[in-house]
């Protein structure tokens, strides 16, 4: 056993926390307020080389891992959720092509992503299919030579800013079971017949993009299929134990940035003639915050170690994602607790990580998802 | 970062779960009922080499860490917890010899330990010094050559059956920190003037002896100071860094052995003409349960580790300590809940587990103290 991060990844945390604190908070306010998605911060981060950092060096990237990837995310959630999510989503989809995309697919659009020119993102979500994912009905038909694509899909981030999508379809809707009726197609934003309709009024993360997608008659090469066709659902799921560890990761440090703002609150805070720190229901809440935040650093640890390792464990991965951020979601709720009234106004960040936090609870796979992962693995249930 | 154990770390558990679940449950349920603690069990523990690993070559052990004695701990705890504290704890309060004593002091009371010669405990709570250790007022005044104890001390795990115990007495009742005025004496129970009375009837843990102890000008030679006069209050803080690092283990063991049962269970009882484990509460039950013992084990081995390498984290092992208590108290809750009434009649080993899991909450540092601990690393003191 080896608990310590290698130097190297400490670096690695150490140059995101720096860049973190230098570049995303002094504009994290401004960019929640005006709703802005901030292209420049995106190439400046690239440049540095903070994204994409487990895409493989063939494909423009460091060839790192998952770890050093939701490290780097940790350290930016941390900092400003909002940016955090930017960066969350800037290759998210990327793992799918580095596990089943053809080589010309990885070499044409990965590059960009990790240089900063590009945003990709992955569609989904539809209206009437949520976590019910093997209900989508977003069609896409082979005519001749093309898929043609005919759908909507919602909640899609990065829907109006992304150069491209990879685009979950129904394509066999005549198989039997529902799970092989599915595949997954890489499509162009700027196909004739694809339209983005940017969503306003999210609760929180209001710099990144998050849209509903229209496709009417979208033509897409066969080579934009991606893996084999029906086996869409597998390889979404497969990707989703990669990608529920990286939100783990941003509930980690998500969490630690609540925690942080509220140590620092409570030992300038007076009340009673004494700062709110000395009283000793104030240190149990404390301590309690930092109890659980260690417990969700460590299992995404170990879930990001463990896919590193090509030890996919679907169990562990939705362990990671339920339990850290329900850890965010408790730990930021108390820290702004801490905070009292003045919690609730947006003069301190608290605020603003508050109402970011709720959504790692529901994206990748609400953690009732992850529970029933969890729970019909242990069981034996199908 | 190694998330894996090593392959001698993997056999050690095998061998700890192999003995336990042969030689532990058909003593179980007859050692609660009768608060009967089996003595040849132990010779067997002792003589397979479960007892004492920590202890190093020189002194009779095999000199492994102290990760390796909390993964036994989780074995033995995993099946019958009361069994497990019983043999376990024979070892208890050695640490404070091999800290903080002599050449001469280890090779005399180190070795019988490990033979199943002897049996060892640390004495520190009093009727009116619990939490609040340095209000302790058992007295060690010297004369002469000897020390001449009296006082009273309770809660004493192994108190009628411990050949020897190191005990916490006032000797500088004037210097001027409290915490500079106790030290660690080792008190041979055949001593005259020393009495041991069992303590009957707890709540659980019953196969394991509890005992209030009384000294009455119970005289002893100078030689069996441990380490130094007056520093026997942080001798007793670095001690107890280690010992409730098994506790942890003690708790996941505990909890880990409750989930297994309501699993069994669970699969087994049929009630609206279907197994419990196919209603999605029962699931969720389970991956909760899950989970909670995932990170708890991640927390406690990354301390465990970490004290193996000579890093000390008292707030990181406090941590440790009441996150895997408390998760010990709630499997075990939801595991007996998950057994209905069945759960409640004692047919079923999980009402004894039940029993048997609030100890972990309150020994070595009640969960209040531990998010004590954590407080002040995090905010400072108060």
């Amino acid at each position: 056993m080896d608990f310590e991060l290698t130097n190297r990844q400490k670096q690695i945390r150490m140059a995101a926390r720096e860049f973190a604190e230098g570049e995303l908070v002094p504009i994290g306010k401004e960019c929640e307020s005006k709703g802005e998605f901030p292209r420049e911060i995106i190439k400046k981060a690239a440049q540095l080389g903070f994204v994409g950092v487990y895409i493989k060096k063939d494909y423009g990237g460091l060839g790192l891992g998952s770890l050093e990837h939701s490290i780097i995310l940790e350290e930016f959630w941390r900092a400003e959720p909002g940016l955090g999510q930017v960066f969350s989503q800037t290759t998210f989809g990327a793992q799918e092509l580095l596990l089943y995309g053809s080589e010309e697919q990885k070499k044409k659009y990965l590059p960009p992503l990790v240089k900063g020119d590009w945003v990709m993102g992955f569609a989904i979500t539809e209206p009437e299919a949520g976590s019910d994912a093997a209900s989508a009905v977003s069609r896409a038909e082979i005519v001749e030579d093309e898929y043609v694509i005919n759908g909507n899909k919602v909640m899609i981030s990065n829907g109006t800013e992304a150069k491209f999508l990879l685009v979950y379809c129904l394509t066999h809707p005549e198989e039997a079971i529902k799970s092989n009726r599915h595949s997954i197609l890489l499509v162009e934003t700027d196909r004739p017949g694809y339209k983005a309709d940017k969503i306003h009024g999210k609760m929180g993360l209001h710099a990144s993009d998050t849209a509903n997608v229209y496709f009417n008659n979208v033509k897409v090469p066969k080579e934009n299929l991606v893996g084999a066709e029906g086996d869409g659902f597998i390889q979404l799921m497969k990707f989703l134990d990669y990608s529920r560890v990286m939100i783990a990761g941003d509930g980690v440090g998500l969490a630690q940035g609540a925690m942080e703002q509220a140590v620092n609150y409570v030992k300038k805070r007076k009340q009673f003639g004494k700062t709110i720190a000395s009283f000793q229901v104030t240190q149990f809440k404390i301590a309690e915050m930092a109890t659980l935040i260690e417990t969700a650093r460590s299992i995404t640890y170990k879930a990001c170690w463990n896919l590193d390792r090509g030890n996919v464990d679907s169990q562990l991965s939705a362990m990671a994602k339920w339990w850290a951020c329900q850890v965010a979601v408790k730990v930021v709720d108390e820290a702004l607790q801490l905070h009292g009234g003045y919690g609730y106004l947006d003069d301190y960040p608290i605020e603003r990580f508050y109402r970011a936090a709720k959504l790692l609870e529901l994206y990748e796979g609400t953690k009732e998802i992850q529970k029933m992962t969890i729970g019909r693995r242990i069981l034996g249930i199908t | 970062m190694n998330f894996d154990l090593t392959d001698e770390q993997k056999d050690i558990i095998k061998a700890a779960r192999e003995f336990a679940e042969k030689e532990f449950p058909d003593l179980a349920q007859e050692c609660d009922r009768e608060e009967k603690s089996p003595k040849q069990l132990w010779e067997k523990a002792c003589g397979l080499g479960f007892v004492g690993v920590f202890i190093p070559e020189a002194y009779g052990g095999p000199g492994l860490g102290y990760l390796e004695h909390c993964l036994i701990n989780e074995e033995f705890w995993r099946v019958d917890p009361g069994i497990a504290h019983f043999i376990l704890a024979g070892t208890f309060g050695s640490e404070l010899i091999l800290l903080f004593g002599t050449e001469e002091q280890k090779m005399k009371w180190v070795p019988p330990l490990v033979k199943a010669k002897a049996i060892t405990g640390a004495a520190i709570t009093e009727p009116d010094a619990g939490s609040d250790v340095s209000s302790v007022r058992t007295t060690a005044v010297l004369d002469s050559d000897e020390y001449v104890i009296n006082g009273t001390k309770t809660f004493i795990t192994g108190g009628t059956l411990a050949d020897f115990l190191q005990v916490l007495c006032l000797t500088e009742p004037h210097a001027k920190s409290p915490h500079d005025r106790f030290s660690v004496i080792t008190v041979e129970t055949d001593r005259k003037g020393f009495e041991a009375t069992k303590l009957k009837n707890k709540l659980g843990l019953r196969a394991s002896d509890t005992a209030e102890i009384s000294f009455s000008d119970v005289r002893v030679p100078k030689e069996n100071l441990i380490g130094t006069a007056g520093k026997g209050f942080q001798q007793f803080m670095v001690f107890f860094d280690h010992t409730r690092l098994h506790v942890c283990a003690e708790a996941v063991g505990l909890a880990q052995g409750a989930l297994e049962q309501a699993i069994v269970h669970v699969r087994k009882r049929q009630q609206f003409g279907k197994p419990l484990a196919s209603f999605q509460v029962t699931q969720f039950k389970i991956a909760e349960m899950a989970t909670r013992i995932e990170a708890g084990r991640n927390l406690y081995q990354k301390a465990a580790w970490l004290l193996d390498q000579g890093r000390v984290e008292s707030h990181l092992i406090a941590m440790a300590k009441w996150f895997t208590g408390e998760t010990a108290v709630r499997v075990a809750e939801e595991a007996l809940q998950l057994h209905g009434g069945y759960g409640f009649i004692g047919d079923y080993n999980i009402e004894r587990f039940y029993r048997d899991s609030k100890s972990v909450e309150i020994y070595e540092g009640t969960k209040e103290i531990e998010k004590m601990i954590i407080a002040r690393a995090l905010l400072g003191r108060y």
